[in-house]
């Protein structure tokens, strides 16, 4: 099969990387890209020229993943970087991001859009108050495959046993989370072990190497294909001669799978129609599900606008103005004791008033301080708010597109927290 | 049982025209950024697919240097016909002639910081909001950062340290007076998935990504078209070669590869192989390390 076809069979996996400079998480990403060859050759020649100017024996591969002026000058990370790389398989994007508490911010933004994570632990120093911190956040933000690279594997000799005592005390951790599917490797990613070859120095380990299973862990199921939810982004009219009549709600569907006949119901009015058609500019489709983009048009004239949710009738969602959330804050200013913000919630846009904090969460011992009440940057807590008007909502759990909100100052427009409802 | 999989282009795209439909419902005048380029041709499609059965809802904008190839101007004219969208050309030779741009002199002169201005100039004018652009994050290493809706201040200035956290597929347009935002719906495609992207929805392009025969100079390593626009080097040989170009952009600074790729197939296998990015062509971005950073935060595309 050419390059030309094989494209045709491939799918998209979205994968965060949490980590310090130390853990060897950009050696991980550079051994990533490399291997696959998704290194061109004068990016190649600009690091290789970098490393022997530093005086650096081997060719560093982390310098693959710096960015910015300000972060090469520092010499840390300090945003989320989005990295492209595929296999004939499949299509990845990396949301690289900084792994110190710091930067939780940055860890929880780019986890959000993941299904899988990749948590690196130095195979010397075993599990750390970062690795908690990146596996509670994996579980928070409901990713649903979590890796963890037990890395530096030949600076321990390649022992079983130093892989085994770390997998034992990651299992004892994160059998507190709600975490569904973890896988351990043991690695180096300055060697190249396991990563995209199999070790030749761990004939005890009989598990796959890194990218085969990125490559094959299964994520047709990762989106919520059983709650109907169509949040409208927008109505489409024409108001062309071909066209004349022609009314449409385009919209992405958050989940569930929509046909052609379906009886559904408008939120908030309530009322119910049915399905007519489901267009795209290719044609109009028999089905459409999670994420993709379409216009839906109903039986009756009714009155639906952007903020609308259309659903099935015998599967609505929460719908309410006093909500329970979890909170990433994350700006600097620090929140308000009943301040006012705008909140947005798939296509809605609406106000709400900080009613509570309930308890903020110690991210590194997951304890919950109920007598902590201010919330600053990187702060994890669980609030109450009331929102102006209703909102047709999910819980994070069951879906993390009707599930997430942002809640953002309107003074400043600045995005300052991400909320998961519970 | 059915699958409930997309492929990656199928994402692509459904994330590409949920991201036009927010900047349409978000925004009074926004705006597409339209430069006759394989990446401006990709965006424009999928603005149509977000709008089907409607026309897209604002017009494309165009910064013309006066240094374009002719090949790009027809295919642009051509295909704002075709699909019956409005087109406003900014003209960085009349921010030239009003004295708010000056040109460069010398061998290496080039048009591309220019554009800035004449850009800013025509946002603006026409009081555009939002500037939908057709950047990639794999493109160079300034932009792996770049959000998806990206806040520009009343300069038109980026500020790469105060970025907005962009979390799940929820987008924050909201901002004052006088400032806009640039939203680039490509940001997750790689140079592959925009040829597999064309070859798969079989979308025309320019003829000059086709390989073909050329009058070229050699300027540093760097292939470039001899024109009426490139100033002469002494001592230069012009020699007609076998061409395409990977990226199109000012006559004086897009770089040619040597190719015989004159098909999408072939094009599709070249990309596969090859081992130098596309902007390594570019003479632009080899100023300096952090060019393409210095320029975004003046506010360049």
């Amino acid at each position: 099969m050419t390059q030309a076809k094989a494209y045709l069979n491939m799918d998209l996996l979205r994968f965060s990387t949490a980590g310090s400079v130390d853990d060897g998480k950009s050696t991980l990403i550079g051994r990533l890209l490399y291997d696959s060859k998704s290194i061109f050759e004068d990016q190649f020649e600009t690091i290789k020229k970098v490393s022997e100017r530093r005086g650096e024996e081997e060719v560093n591969l982390a310098l693959l993943t710096d960015g910015l002026k300000a972060e090469r000058e520092q010499g840390i990370t300090i945003d989320v970087a989005y990295r492209y790389f595929a296999t004939p398989k499949r299509k990845f994007i990396i949301a690289d991001t900084p792994g110190h508490v710091q930067y939780t911010r940055n860890m929880v933004t780019g986890a959000s859009t993941a299904s899988l994570a990749i948590v690196l632990v130095d195979a010397r120093k075993g599990m750390l108050e970062q690795s908690r911190r990146h596996l509670f956040i994996s579980s928070l933000l409901r990713i649903p495959h979590v890796v963890v690279c037990v890395n530096k594997m030949d600076l321990v000799d390649y022992q079983e046993d130093a892989f085994e005592n770390i997998k034992q005390d990651f299992r004892e951790f994160s059998a507190k989370l709600q975490l569904t599917d973890v896988h351990f490797i043991p690695i180096s990613a300055l060697k190249g072990d396991n990563v995209v070859k199999r070790s030749k120095h761990m004939d005890w380990y009989q598990g796959p190497t890194l990218m085969y299973l990125l490559e094959n862990v299964h994520i047709a199921g990762d989106h919520n294909h059983i709650d109907c939810r169509f949040p409208v982004q927008c109505v489409i009219r024409p108001q062309t001669d071909e066209f004349h009549d022609y009314r449409g709600y385009a919209g992405r569907i958050a989940g569930g799978v929509f046909k052609p006949g379906d009886e559904i119901m408008v939120l908030p009015s309530g009322f119910t129609t049915t399905i007519t058609a489901i267009d795209t500019f290719d044609g109009a489709v028999e089905e459409a599900f999670c994420p993709m983009s379409v216009t839906i048009r109903i039986d009756d004239d009714l009155d639906i606008s952007r903020g609308d949710m259309l659903v099935r009738t015998n599967n609505i969602p929460k719908v309410g103005q006093d909500l329970d959330i979890m909170i990433c804050w994350l700006s600097r200013k620090k929140l308000i004791p009943r301040g006012k913000y705008a909140l947005k919630h798939t296509t809605k846009d609406v106000r709400c008033i900080i009613k509570e904090v309930k308890y903020k969460v110690n991210i590194n011992t997951l304890h919950r301080m109920e007598d902590a009440k201010v919330i600053g940057l990187n702060d994890l807590a669980r609030i109450s708010i009331r929102t102006t008007q209703p909102l047709f909502y999910d819980t994070y759990r069951r879906n993390r597109v009707t599930g997430s909100v942002i809640i953002v100052d309107e003074a400043t427009n600045e995005t300052v927290a991400a909320g998961m409802i519970i | 049982m059915t699958s409930y999989n997309l492929t990656h282009l199928r994402e692509l795209e459904a994330e590409g025209i949920f991201v036009i439909r927010e900047v349409a419902a978000q925004f009074e005048r926004p705006v597409l950024m339209f430069s006759g380029g394989k990446d401006s041709i990709v965006m424009t499609h999928l603005a149509r697919k977000a709008f089907y059965p409607s026309r897209i809802p604002f017009p494309l904008l165009h910064v013309d240097t006066g240094h374009n190839f002719p090949e790009t101007i027809a295919f642009r004219d051509n295909m704002m016909e075709r699909i019956g969208a409005k087109l406003i050309v900014a003209s960085v030779q009349d921010s030239i002639d009003r004295g708010t741009a000056v040109e460069e002199t010398g061998v290496n002169a080039s048009r591309i910081r220019l554009q800035t201005t004449t850009l800013l100039e025509a946002l603006e004018k026409h009081d555009f909001d939002a500037a939908l652009g057709g950047a990639r994050r794999d493109e160079e290493k300034a932009r792996a950062k770049e959000r998806f809706f990206s806040h520009r201040d009343e300069f038109g200035q980026w500020d790469p340290k105060n970025q907005r956290p962009e979390l799940w597929n929820i987008f924050n347009g909201r901002k004052n007076m006088g400032e806009h935002f640039r939203v680039f719906p490509l940001s997750n495609w790689t140079e592959m998935d925009i040829w597999q992207y064309i070859l798969h929805e079989n979308l025309p392009i320019p003829s000059l990504y086709f390989a073909h025969k050329r009058v070229c100079v050699n300027r540093g390593g760097v292939i470039l078209s001899k024109s009426a626009h490139l100033p002469e080097k002494e001592g230069e040989e012009a020699k007609e070669c076998m061409v395409r170009f990977r990226t199109i952009g000012d006559m004086t600074s897009t770089g040619a590869s040597l190719s015989e790729a004159d098909t999408l197939e072939k094009i599709i296998d070249e990309v596969a192989s090859t081992r130098i990015t596309e902007r390594g062509g570019r003479a632009d971005d080899k100023r300096s390390e952090t060019s393409m950073e210095d320029r975004k935060k003046e506010g360049y595309f």
